[in-house]
């Protein structure tokens, strides 16, 4: 019996895992036809992207204020606060930047996501577009899949931007390290590939949390609890799998 | 239509936004990039250094600690086989001597690096394109090191010859708190 159930959810965690791998390889086919209704592409960017712009640029003003104070607080124990500007790019371009913005991305627009497309399951939209011979994996989620991978890049980019001021702000203006050092040492310690790094990272966040939302969306249970707990899932999910791939690609990079 | 148009605006101003940051980031943050931002007002002074450490352009320039302005170049003389620093000075700085004295100095113990300037006793002032004759090198830790531990060696040598343990243990003791540094 004990047996039987482990077994089960060993079976069905097999299935979900095949199910979402399928699922991307339909999205991936499904995205360059996709491309030739920019119109539909254009509304999940802006749903995606700019609807999250506030959010994402006052957290990330916070997150770069709050790493001001305490990169602060440690380096001047060691007497070295010059190297804030270092710590706090780095910090934000490898890490911060691209965690934090995925994190509030699944949680702002990966819901937004499941429950919209869980809603047009629960009320049979998908299947009439089938019936009508329009493939709902092309207008539905290929293009809200794609919106979130395009969105996700600029999003922490931007997040980066203002986290950097917001730990300018702190460590110039309130701590009294020098402007010109906190820039120079920032400038001498960052490369392009630490740059390049959080762009990576992102853009795998993006294709995680939007290939989870979609997911999750497009096989919930057809119920108003089903939207519910799929929703949930999504969260879940997506904050589980960004940590956990960020850990991967860290030591991918490093 | 017209919920159309705040779309296209609001998605174009998110592009534009995002691709601002990702040029800011790529152009701005690493040295090699190039920088824009306009000249500073202010005037140019340049120095030669045997050895400038690891100061970089947009080290500030003081005077009894007091920010002055900011290295604007660095860039090696392959006749003389020295570095040659330019500094900008503010402006309202214009009384500096001609025969000041420029060092470079280290914030902390282990921070960056600046210049420090130290007044001379001269009429004339510092104008755009003046020339800094006294200069000091950066201090670098590990020559002070190696230097430390070389007199200590001959300085123990000696001792153990003449007076033994008694004189060799202070100086293994300052041997520690420098060592420690």
């Amino acid at each position: 019996m004990n047996n039987g159930a482990r077994n089960n959810y060993l079976l069905e965690g097999l299935r979900r895992l095949g199910s979402v791998a399928l699922f991307l390889l339909q999205l991936l086919a499904q995205s360059l036809p996709a491309f030739a209704r920019p119109d539909l592409l254009l509304k999940q960017i802006y749903n995606a992207g700019a609807r999250s712009l506030i959010i994402i640029m006052l957290s990330g003003l916070f997150v770069g204020m709050v790493l001001g104070l305490q990169g602060y607080d440690l380096l001047q124990r060691f007497g070295s606060e010059e190297a804030l500007g270092t710590a706090a790019a780095l910090g934000l371009l490898r890490e911060l930047a691209p965690v934090i913005t995925a994190l509030l991305f699944a949680g702002r627009a990966g819901t937004a996501l499941t429950s919209e497309i869980g809603l047009m399951r629960a009320t049979d939209q998908l299947t009439a577009m089938e019936i009508m011979a329009v493939d709902p994996l092309r207008y539905v989620a290929a293009p809200r899949f794609l919106g979130g991978l395009i969105a996700m890049p600029l999003l922490t980019a931007i997040f980066s931007v203002i986290g950097l001021y917001g730990a300018q702000l702190v460590g110039v203006q309130l701590m009294g390290v020098d402007k010109g050092v906190f820039w120079s040492q920032t400038q001498g310690s960052v490369g392009l590939h630490d740059i390049s790094e959080g762009m990576v990272k992102s853009v795998v966040f993006g294709v995680a949390c939007s290939l989870i939302a979609v997911h999750e969306g497009y096989h919930s249970e057809p119920t108003a609890e089903g939207v519910g707990l799929a929703t949930t899932r999504t969260v879940v999910a997506s904050s589980v799998m960004i940590l956990l791939l960020d850990y991967v690609l860290t030591a991918a990079f490093l | 239509m017209r919920a159309n148009r705040t779309l296209e605006i609001g998605t174009g101003l998110f592009v534009l936004l995002g691709f601002a940051a990702l040029l800011f980031l790529t152009t701005q943050l690493p040295a090699s990039g190039l920088k824009l931002g306009g000249a500073k007002a202010g005037y140019h002074v340049t120095a030669e250094f045997d050895d400038v450490g690891d100061l970089r352009v947009g080290s500030p320039v003081t005077m009894s600690g007091v920010r002055l302005g900011e290295v604007s170049a660095i860039r090696f003389d392959p006749k003389s086989f020295k570095a040659v620093v330019t500094m900008r000075i503010d402006p309202q700085y214009n009384q500096i001597p001609e025969d000041s004295f420029a060092s470079i100095q280290t914030q902390g113990l282990l921070g960056g690096k600046y210049i420090g300037l130290s007044p001379g006793g001269s009429d004339t002032f510092l104008k755009n394109g003046s020339h800094i004759d006294q200069t000091q090198s950066a201090i670098v830790l590990e020559s002070l090191i190696n230097k430390f531990f070389a007199n200590y060696a001959s300085s123990r040598g000696s001792g153990e010859g003449s007076a033994g343990d008694g004189q060799g243990k202070p100086t293994d003791n300052s041997g520690k708190a420098e060592s420690h540094k």
